[in-house]
């Protein structure tokens, strides 16, 4: 891909970029904070992944194989979007295989093919604060973090309860990172929050419209919100993916006619590829 | 059969052709210069200007013609060009009494001192459609009957400061002085926006919020959301000096002027047991002859300053919080058109939710 002239090596200045890194060394340092920083404009829109982008860009070296996701796929266009978007302005290596991945941005999915340590995990993520839909004050909710006051989320899960039975959050599910912060886990569906715990990999999470940076470091207890009678669960399908049968994976539903026919396959192509042996 | 959606890079590139198919629009009709746009759609350029925080005429033109004429897809481009530039250093405070003014009106005098100055300004104008300006090449015909225009070298009376009309009242002491001393230096576009805010950084917000969204709700402080009984105390439009301090130097460097619009409004008083009764005051700077906007830029400032004066918080208009996340444009559209992104999985994870309660609905009803 040809290089784009006139701008700094993945589009940032080597300034803001220390800046994004220090923002991220003190995520790592404090699980699950919010750590505010001086988020740039990027060539792309708000909302399509610039905190991940931004967080991507700080981290990036010439040596590293990049792999974006959107919505567990690499060929949806958000995805080929800012995947193209790096090759261009940093001429790094990209690839689709989560295994030769060194850093992987992704939006709404955790890969189902289990990272290791060493790799990077990037989540694009709308609205960083876990508390905002139930105080929308940044005010308050900061002193609510400060105080680990988290009764409100807690008689949130229960009022689900106590109308329709069951927690009725299925994605961006809250979860307490190191037994000290609430974290928005970014909307992945809660099937992928169990991966989040104790990962070999580092997560990092990336807010650009507001401004934030958070991580989870490596081998980090990430453990979904839930009662002792209603204990946490992930979603179930009846079916197994019907490209390569799989039975543990999350499944998109595919419409295939106008009768209204469905399919179920898997939400992570690398991933379904893999197992029908269509990657080496 | 599932037909997998491959094939995002081609259709990208497609959508790339033809949108620069649609932007140039029939090739038979001349294509836009960067000097028409600066010259004839000047008032399009500064706001460009002003919400892509950028002084920068040319790019401001280019931004505009790349975008088709959208303004905040303009504004957009512009800013997402300006994040990438380096800082060479800080320019002094301007000062808007050095202004080399073209219109300065003032609403609270019928006449003040250095003269009401009507300028150009739509003021006035009939809107009625001009047909004439429909011909092509209307300037081309004789321009005998052109009236004189002062320019606007000409038309500042002379090199002295020409005060602000607040002035007459400050010298009173029946409005509020300004404020005095140092003011923040929070850049909000490198350092992120925290709350609550100072008055500094809430003028920042507000000077490259959406035109639209300023207007609307300073609109609704007049309709009694948080009202604040506003005057126009002074607008003023005009070049302004520049300068910019050079550490070598010791001392600024002038490097150009800026054609800028002020606007002090007069809004209603304060007063206490200590502080007898004094007007208050909001306050909006544009570049450009931005007037819309620096009005009602001003007429936020004050609604905004409640915790200074200790007014409860009942409105939009004053709700800090409210006004300064949601007044950035580019934020907002873009927050607002990531919905067009695919959101399959998350609505997967609903779908799968409102089936099993459904399912178990139907369970307990059949015991």
């Amino acid at each position: 891909m040809s290089e784009l002239t006139g701008y700094n090596f993945a589009y940032l200045d080597e300034q803001t970029k220390r800046m994004i890194r220090r923002g991220l060394l003190k995520a790592v340092a404090v699980p699950g904070l919010q750590v505010p920083f001086g988020g740039r404009e990027m060539p792309l829109p708000y909302g399509w992944g610039t905190g991940g982008i931004q967080v991507t860009a700080a981290i990036i070296g010439d040596d590293d194989c990049l792999k974006v996701i959107d919505q567990g796929a690499d060929d949806t266009t958000n995805a080929v979007s800012i995947r193209r978007f790096f090759a261009k302005t940093a001429q790094v290596a990209t690839t689709e295989v989560t295994e030769d991945a060194s850093i992987i941005q992704t939006r709404h999915r955790i890969p189902e093919t289990p990272l290791v340590s060493g790799q990077i995990l990037v989540y694009q993520v709308p609205i960083p604060e876990p508390l905002r839909f139930i105080e929308p004050r940044e005010t308050e909710t900061r002193k609510m973090h400060a105080l680990s006051e988290y009764g409100v989320m807690h008689v949130k899960l229960y009022e689900d309860i106590a109308q329709f039975g069951q927690i009725a959050t299925a994605y961006a599910y809250p979860v307490m990172v190191n037994g000290r912060y609430v974290m928005d886990p970014s909307p992945i569906p809660k099937f992928d929050n169990p991966k989040m715990h104790q990962n070999p990999a580092l997560q990092l999470f990336g807010a650009g419209r507001e401004k934030r940076l958070y991580a989870v470091p490596p081998y980090t207890d990430v453990v979904s919100l839930d009662f002792e009678d209603h204990p946490f669960e992930i979603q179930r399908w009846d079916g197994v993916c019907e490209l390569c049968g799989a039975d543990d994976t999350f499944l998109d539903e595919v419409v295939v006619d106008d009768q209204g026919a469905r399919m179920f396959v898997c939400s992570d192509t690398h991933h379904c590829r893999s197992r029908r042996g269509e990657d080496a | 059969m599932y037909v997998a959606v491959k094939g995002g890079e081609r259709a990208i590139e497609q959508a790339h052709t033809l949108l620069a198919e649609m932007r140039r629009g029939d090739p038979s009709v001349p294509e836009l210069t960067l000097e028409q746009i600066q010259n004839q759609m000047s008032l399009a350029v500064d706001r460009v200007m002003n919400e892509g925080s950028l002084f920068d005429p040319e790019l401001a033109a280019l931004a505009i013609k790349q975008a088709q004429g959208d303004m905040i897809e303009a504004i957009f481009l512009l800013r997402a060009y300006r994040t990438t530039l380096p800082r060479h250093g800080n320019s002094t405070p301007i000062q808007t009494g050095q202004m080399r003014i073209i219109r300065r009106i003032s609403a609270v005098f019928k006449d003040v001192p250095g003269g009401q100055l009507l300028g150009p300004t739509y003021d006035y104008t009939h809107r009625l459609l001009d047909f004439q300006l429909a011909v092509n090449a209307v300037d081309t015909e004789d321009d005998e009957s052109e009236p004189e225009v002062p320019t606007a070298t000409e038309s500042a009376s002379d090199d002295s400061e020409l005060a602000a009309v607040l002035s007459i009242l400050e010298n009173e002491g029946l409005v509020e002085a300004p404020p005095v001393g140092e003011a923040s230096e929070t850049d909000i576009t490198r350092t992120p926006l925290e709350f609550p805010a100072d008055r500094a950084t809430r003028l920042q917000a507000l000077a490259r919020g959406d035109e639209g969204f300023v207007l609307a709700l300073a609109y609704s402080t007049q309709r009694g959301y948080g009202r604040n009984h506003p005057f126009a105390g002074e607008i003023r439009s005009g070049a302004v000096p520049l300068a910019m301090e050079v550490e070598e130097l010791g001392y600024a460097l002038p490097v150009g002027e800026l054609l800028m619009t002020e606007c002090e409004m007069i809004n209603q008083f304060e007063g206490s047991a200590e502080v007898p009764p004094t007007f208050t005051r909001g306050y909006g700077l544009q570049v450009g002859l931005s007037e819309r906007k620096a009005m009602s830029m001003a007429l936020l400032d004050r609604s905004l300053r409640t915790q200074e004066f200790d007014e409860e918080v009942e409105s939009a208009a004053q709700d800090e919080e409210f006004v300064l996340a949601h007044c950035d444009n580019v934020e907002a559209w873009g927050f607002v058109s990531h919905l067009k992104l695919p959101h399959y999985v998350d609505f997967q994870s609903e779908l799968e939710l409102i089936r099993r309660l459904r399912a178990q609905r139907e369970a307990d009803g059949d015991e």
